[in-house]
């Protein structure tokens, strides 16, 4: 369980990370989801204790980093899988890793094997590829076979061979009672893999709740209907109180109305339709709209675009 | 005892040790062997055989800013300090195992320049350790490795990055520490309280009136005795090292 209370980071003039408090619960994949920018590495670097905050605190099970005894034992991370001396072999880098937290050398050979690397143990850290390096900063995660685990982006740059492998082995790591929080941009990815989400936007929270309740709350549904006395059905929706707006391509779309009552809505003032289609918002969008005032730094994208 | 462990791991599983220790060794006893070789005319004292420790302590030196600036640059600081959160500990782990090192690389490069000059010189009768001074001479290099160690490793943890260290190290001892002896009045005065100058008198310093002839051998200015210019030397290690400890306990790592 991790607890974040009133988290703030300043770097002199800037707010990286501003007021936040949320809460990480055991047994689950809470995604850390924000755009680039947002503050979720300089969040994980305060919870191990790597930066200091400017005020507020985050505890793990109750006490700080700081005061955990051998804390490998209690929280691994995966923060940079290229924070590896890229001329000690793989083996080494645990070796010591284990060593300082009082863990047997045994235990360096296990982990390694559960991310399948033993056959690359004794080569150089610094010619793997990103995948294997993933692999091996998961393999320094579990050294201790820690209750709470945080990955930081851990599927960027992956190929889908990779991410599937890294999004089932943290489900598998949640069903056995840990406690998991995986940082991400990416919404699409983080609703295949989280059950929690906790959304922040340059360094505010903006939502914490389950992953279903986010999605479903912050996805619009829209009706899109094409008819040819479109002007007509607009102004009866919008009689009826619904929100109209009319596309470039002469279309409808509706909001706020099921296709159902639309359809009634259409028959009973005589008007044909040539088509009623319900339209589930996708969750770039959702994430957009809510993230959108909270992006650090904007493409010009509607520029370019004219 | 486990975090010595694990900064010997850190150290030896990188060949960068490995070659600023065989190079330290090959500079000093190399250019010695050079220097016995040609010894002729005199008898060779036992300071002609640790002239060349300077170089060997430029590298250990660099060896010891690298073995915390690498941290730094591959980011395993970071995942030293999350094993290890209180963050002191490693750093005198670290500091305990490099300076040891450094002093076991200065005695091998001491003892070494020595044995290799009594084979090579053509006359050896002066070369023999006889007293306290002469076995300064001689074992002093281990304790002046070391303590240049300490000092290099608190450089490296302020600067954090390998250039800088290497810069602020080499620039400093063996150009600034000359250059002040330039300044009109006051130049000489700096320069025999310079940490690398009072260093070289506890090693050249007050030999025997016989291992060389009156006015000859390498230069021992300043105002301490030999043991005092160690001190002085060990204390600005100390306190570098020490300042550095407080600023990485208080930065974000």
């Amino acid at each position: 369980m991790i607890e974040a209370v009133g988290l703030t980071k300043r770097y002199g003039k800037t707010v990286a990370v501003d007021n936040l408090s949320f809460t990480v619960e055991p047994g689950r994949v809470t995604g850390f989801l924000g755009p680039n920018g947002a503050g979720k590495s300089t969040t994980m670097r305060m919870i191990l204790g790597l930066d200091r905050p400017s005020a507020g605190q985050v505890l793990i099970g109750g006490k700080p980093y700081a005061q955990l005894d051998r804390p490998l034992r209690t929280v691994g991370a995966l923060l940079d899988a290229k924070w590896v001396h890229p001329n000690r072999s793989a083996r080494a880098h645990l070796l010591w890793l284990a060593k300082s937290n009082g863990l047997p050398d045994r235990r360096v050979d296990e982990v390694l094997d559960m991310v399948g690397l033993t056959k690359v143990a004794k080569r150089r850290a610094g010619g793997f590829s990103l995948g294997m390096s993933q692999r091996l900063g998961i393999a320094g995660a579990l050294l201790g076979d820690p209750k709470v685990l945080l990955f930081d982006e851990p599927v960027n740059g992956l190929d889908p061979e990779g991410i599937l492998w890294i999004r089932q082995f943290m489900q598998g790591l949640a069903a056995e009672g840990r406690t998991v929080l995986v940082s991400s941009h990416l919404l699409s990815e983080m609703a295949l893999t989280a059950q929690d989400l906790v959304v922040i936007g340059r360094g505010k929270l903006i939502s914490q709740s389950s992953t279903t309740e986010f999605v479903e709350r912050s996805t619009e549904n829209t009706v899109r209907v094409r008819s040819p006395h479109a002007d007509k059905l607009g102004a009866m929706l919008v009689d009826k109180g619904f929100t109209v707006r009319e596309d470039a391509d002469g279309s409808l779309t509706v909001s706020g109305a099921l296709s159902d009552e639309i359809g009634d809505i259409a028959a009973s003032g005589g008007v044909v339709l040539h088509e009623l289609s319900p339209q589930r918002g996708s969750l770039e969008q959702a994430f957009m709209q809510l993230t959108g005032d909270s992006v650090e730094y904007h493409a010009e994208l509607a520029e370019t675009g004219k | 005892m486990t975090l010595l462990a694990v900064e010997r791991i850190k150290l030896f599983s990188t060949r960068s040790p490995w070659w600023c220790m065989l190079l330290a060794l090959g500079l000093t006893v190399g250019i010695t062997a050079i220097i016995a070789a040609n010894w002729s005319d005199s008898p060779m004292p036992v300071l002609g055989a640790v002239f060349t420790h300077t170089f060997g302590l430029y590298v250990v030196m660099v060896m010891a800013a690298l073995a915390v600036t690498t941290e730094y640059r591959f980011g395993t600081i970071k995942s030293t300090f999350q094993a290890v959160p209180d963050r002191i500990s490693p750093m005198i782990a670290k500091a305990v195992v490099v300076v040891l090192l450094s002093g076991l690389v200065g005695l091998a490069s001491s003892f070494g320049s020595w044995a290799l000059s009594w084979v090579l010189a053509a006359d050896n009768s002066e070369l023999a350790l006889t007293s306290a001074n002469d076995w300064r001479h001689v074992a002093g290099v281990g304790l002046v490795f070391a303590a240049g160690a300490l000092l290099a490793l608190g450089v490296g943890a302020l600067v954090r990055q390998t250039a800088g260290a290497v810069s602020i190290i080499l620039v400093f001892a063996l150009v600034v520490e000359s250059v002040v002896g330039f300044i009109p009045n006051i130049g000489d005065d700096i320069q025999k309280w310079m940490p690398f100058t009072v260093a070289s008198k506890f090693i050249f310093g007050d030999p025997d009136p016989s291992a060389i002839p009156n006015g000859a051998g390498p230069p021992a200015v300043g105002e301490l005795s030999p043991w005092g210019s160690f001190g002085y030397f060990a204390a600005i290690a100390l306190a570098v090292f020490v300042i550095s400890l407080v600023v990485v306990k208080r930065r974000d790592a």
